[in-house]
């Protein structure tokens, strides 16, 4: 009755979670494969600032239109503002208004921006000038500086063809600067990319050339505190030429979005103080949205509103750890239940796995082993002293998180950044593993205790190698529903009761004959 | 993949019971959660035992808080011997075996000595909840401690052997005798290196023996033959066993019971979550003998017709 019960209910909850996976591919088109995706990334502007009962106005650069990309949807999440476009298509700009704020405010500038496809991109390498032909306007500069601008201008003229040759040559001139000649006197002590940016304009200028900064976001994967990076456009033969500031070209030069171009900053708030903001930019699986949209398909769009893809950058790469768990946690019943694994703890390995997702796996283990061993051999020294449970205990959790202090700090002197990564590792798991392999070790020896350990780290380390597969990553995350068909599974497993793996072997000596 | 299918057939046809169906069929379905407390905690049955008539050693003082430690010298100061336990202690964890004193100090059951601050230190460390299941605070209990009867003195290496009954509905199917060796310093567990050997329920001789997952036929440290011997009031011990089903509830028990040699046997301890080991100790399956014994549990009412039927339907097979 109760095994009917189970099965009932497993197999609902699997048609459930098939019915709604079927949906979301056939009818909504998410990708079932992660490199199936149109490239396709979030971009999320978080402003804040302290506003003090004045009227405040914040005026927020927007991307501008880049042949490469397209900005598919942008949305102002600002509670109470005002939000107005401003009409200069060339610096297109967000300005929120509000005639009273108080306290700290937070706005938002969200956009979902795409990859335009690769013709339009091959056919204009170049940006189009807009409007009439630009006109440099000359700097004012005093007697030594003009000097030794001029000095520079003219020994790049002599060997540039056009304004993009210049450009190039004066920027490379700059980047070589030695101690005491004159681009060094132009640009002062150890200049940084932004004063390079600023001086190079500068000499442009002098020389005739028009040239402008522009400001474009990298386009990484994942990446929640992004920045800016910057370089020159010069005017030449009726067109815009860009030039890089950087040795090399961006890592992907084509995926860094064009956002302004100007001296400005990106935001500037008038009527509040202690302003900040942060960039935070992910790939994701928007276009799913923009084909609805398209198709003014109203329920569809709630839908895909209410996905994990609805929540704000930041939480959505804490679930996208969260969702490969019941996965983790899936092989390990199965591991211990079905095969008969032991392990310490019920789901000490599928935390240790999921810390390993941020060392990698082979330092990950090593890791682990140092501060096992390091916390074991402080334990031994503990059982000593004989000091009470709970005592004990905390005293483990310094130790552990003492060990961890070290050992990042050793491999930051090291410059292996990898260590740093280890502070995330599970302290109140660690130091339960750490006692009672103390206990194991002493109630059944020392055998007994490391093979357990090394049973558990191998269960930690399958874990975390089928909790890392991309294409697992993915469908947890882009079909959260399929969770309901592990959980189907997990109950069925709950009333499984036949032999363990281990059984069989373990009871051969049962069998007579 | 197929060795492990043909296995798997194997171990069903000799009705092999593993320990998932342990769970879901047997100790889920007839051993209701209440109930674990009245085993889980042996001050709790041994008080039921008890009141019920049946022997148990006599309890010489219990250490609740930490603050009674230090009375413990003073406690145990009349006794010549005992044994300190966890009142929640499992698998014969923590349990610490005193049998006499020389030069001041106690002399523990493998021939070690302990100062009395030693011995106070493992009393907290019980009262602190190291040895119970899931870390809670639990209580030392101090008791008599076993003279066992002479009939496994060549059998025992220091230590207490012990009698495993498993109960189920009152019905004993199978019973072995767990024999300490050197390996199980004293201990009467299988898994810390304890010998165990398998009971014929119809004659209460011991059968062959089972080590470290071996079969042997001679105490590994005594070199005495395991195989054959009679174990005394073998009916008296099924009876006692069975009694413990009225007494606690638990459908599927384990009876752990010790034979005193002035007392007769004693229970020692319950269990509610038995091991599987007793299969192989007996080379035979638990498993049909449940689903005889769930086919007739009907007509097995009193306590006289189900020892009775132990007797009559549970003789091991091939049994000389």
């Amino acid at each position: 009755m109760k095994r009917l019960h189970v099965v009932l209910l497993a197999t609902a909850l699997s048609i459930a979670g098939l019915a709604l996976f079927a949906y979301k591919v056939a009818a909504l088109g998410f990708p079932l494969l992660p490199d199936a995706r149109i490239e396709t990334w979030r971009v999320e502007i978080q402003l804040r600032f302290v506003a003090d009962g004045r009227p405040v106005k914040a005026r927020l650069m927007l991307p501008v239109l880049d042949p490469g990309f397209t900005v598919v949807d942008q949305s102002f999440a600002s509670p109470g503002y005002g939000v107005t476009l401003s009409a200069d298509s060339s610096r297109p700009a967000a300005v929120y208004s509000i005639r009273e704020a108080r306290g700290e405010q937070v706005l938002y500038y969200r956009a979902v921006i795409h990859r335009n496809l690769a013709p339009s991109e091959a056919s204009a390498p170049s940006v189009p000038a807009t409007g009439d032909a630009p006109v440099a306007a000359v700097p004012q500069l005093g007697g030594a500086e003009l000097a030794a601008a001029k000095s520079i201008v003219e020994a790049a003229q002599r060997q540039a063809s056009d304004a993009e040759t210049l450009a190039g040559l004066i920027i490379k001139r700059l980047k070589e600067a030695r101690p005491g000649d004159e681009a060094d006197f132009l640009l002062g002590y150890q200049p940084s990319t932004a004063r390079i940016a600023q001086v190079g304009l500068m000499l442009l200028r002098l020389a005739g050339v028009p040239a402008r900064l522009v400001r474009g976001l990298p386009l990484l994967p994942e990446r929640r505190d992004a920045h800016f990076v910057r370089w020159i456009e010069v005017y030449g033969e009726g067109e815009w030429h860009t030039v890089h500031l950087l040795e090399t070209k961006p890592p992907a030069a084509r995926d860094v979005l064009t956002w302004w171009r100007g001296a400005g900053p990106i935001v500037a708030v008038t009527g509040a103080q202690d302003v900040a903001h942060s960039v935070a930019v992910s790939r994701s699986y928007e276009f799913a949205l923009e084909g609805v949209v398209r198709e003014g398909r109203r329920l569809e769009r709630k839908l895909v509103e209410f996905s994990l893809f609805g929540l704000p950058l930041q939480t959505q790469s804490v679930f996208h750890s969260l969702m490969v768990i019941p996965i983790g946690i899936l092989l390990l019943v199965i591991l211990r239940n079905v095969v008969g694994v032991k392990t310490f703890g019920t789901f000490m390995p599928v935390l240790i796995a999921l810390s390993f997702r941020q060392t990698q796996l082979a330092w990950g283990l090593v890791f682990f082993g140092i501060v096992l061993a390091a916390g074991l051999t402080v334990r031994f020294y503990f059982e000593r002293l004989r000091l009470l449970l709970v005592p004990r205990l905390a005293a483990v959790v310094i130790v552990v998180i003492l060990i961890m202090a070290a050992l990042s700090l050793v491999s930051h002197r090291l410059a292996f950044d990898r260590g740093l990564s280890i502070g995330l590792f599970p302290i109140v798991i660690l130091t339960m593993t750490i006692e009672r392999m103390t206990i194991t070790w002493e109630e059944l020896g020392a055998g007994e205790a490391l093979q357990q350990a090394a049973g558990s780290l191998a269960v930690a380390a399958l874990c975390y190698g089928v909790m890392n597969l991309p294409i697992v990553d993915h469908l947890a995350f882009v079909f959260p529903e399929l969770l309901l068909i592990v959980l189907a599974i997990l109950l069925l497993l709950g009333r499984y009761s036949g032999y363990r793996l281990v059984e069989l072997w373990r009871f051969r000596k049962a069998l007579k004959g | 993949m197929i060795g492990a299918f043909s296995q798997a057939a194997r171990l069903r046809a000799a009705g092999i019971l593993g320990i998932n169906c342990r769970n879901a069929r047997y100790t889920l379905v007839h051993n209701p959660r209440s109930l674990y407390g009245l085993v889980d905690d042996k001050l709790a049955t041994k008080k039921l035992a008890a009141d019920a008539g049946i022997s148990v050693p006599d309890l010489y003082g219990v250490i609740e808080i930490q603050r009674q430690v230090r009375e413990l010298p003073d406690l145990v100061s009349g006794y010549e011997d005992f044994v300190i336990k966890p009142a929640k202690g499992s698998q014969g964890e923590g349990i610490l075996v005193v049998t006499g004193r020389a030069r001041g100090l106690y002399r523990l059951a493998d021939g070690q000595l302990m100062d009395a601050a030693a011995l106070c230190y493992h009393v907290s460390t019980i009262l602190s909840g190291v040895y119970s299941l899931g870390g809670q605070p639990d209580r030392a209990m101090i008791e008599y401690r076993i003279r066992f009867d002479p009939v496994f003195e060549a059998l025992s290496y220091r230590g207490v052997p012990d009698i495993r009954i498993i109960v189920f509905v009152g019905v004993p199917v199978m019973a072995m005798v767990r024999l300490p060796t050197r390996l199980s310093h004293g201990k009467a567990n299988l898994h810390q290196g304890a010998i165990g050997a398998g009971v014929d329920m119809a004659t209460g001789r011991t059968l062959d023996a089972v080590w470290r997952g071996e079969r042997i036929g001679e105490h590994p440290d005594t070199g005495e033959r395991v195989h054959g011997v009679a174990i005394p009031g073998w009916p008296d011990l099924l009876r006692m066993a069975a009694r413990c089903y009225e007494l606690t509830g638990l459908g599927y028990l384990g009876a752990d019971i010790v034979l005193d040699r002035e007392r007769g046997p004693m229970i020692l301890e319950l269990n509610a979550r038995p091991g599987l080991a007793i299969q192989i100790a007996n080379g035979a399956g638990l498993r049909r003998r449940l689903q005889r014994v769930e086919r007739e549990r009907a007509r097995l009412t009193g306590i006289d017709e189900r020892v009775a039927f132990a007797l009559s339907e549970f003789a091991a097979v091939g049994a000389c």
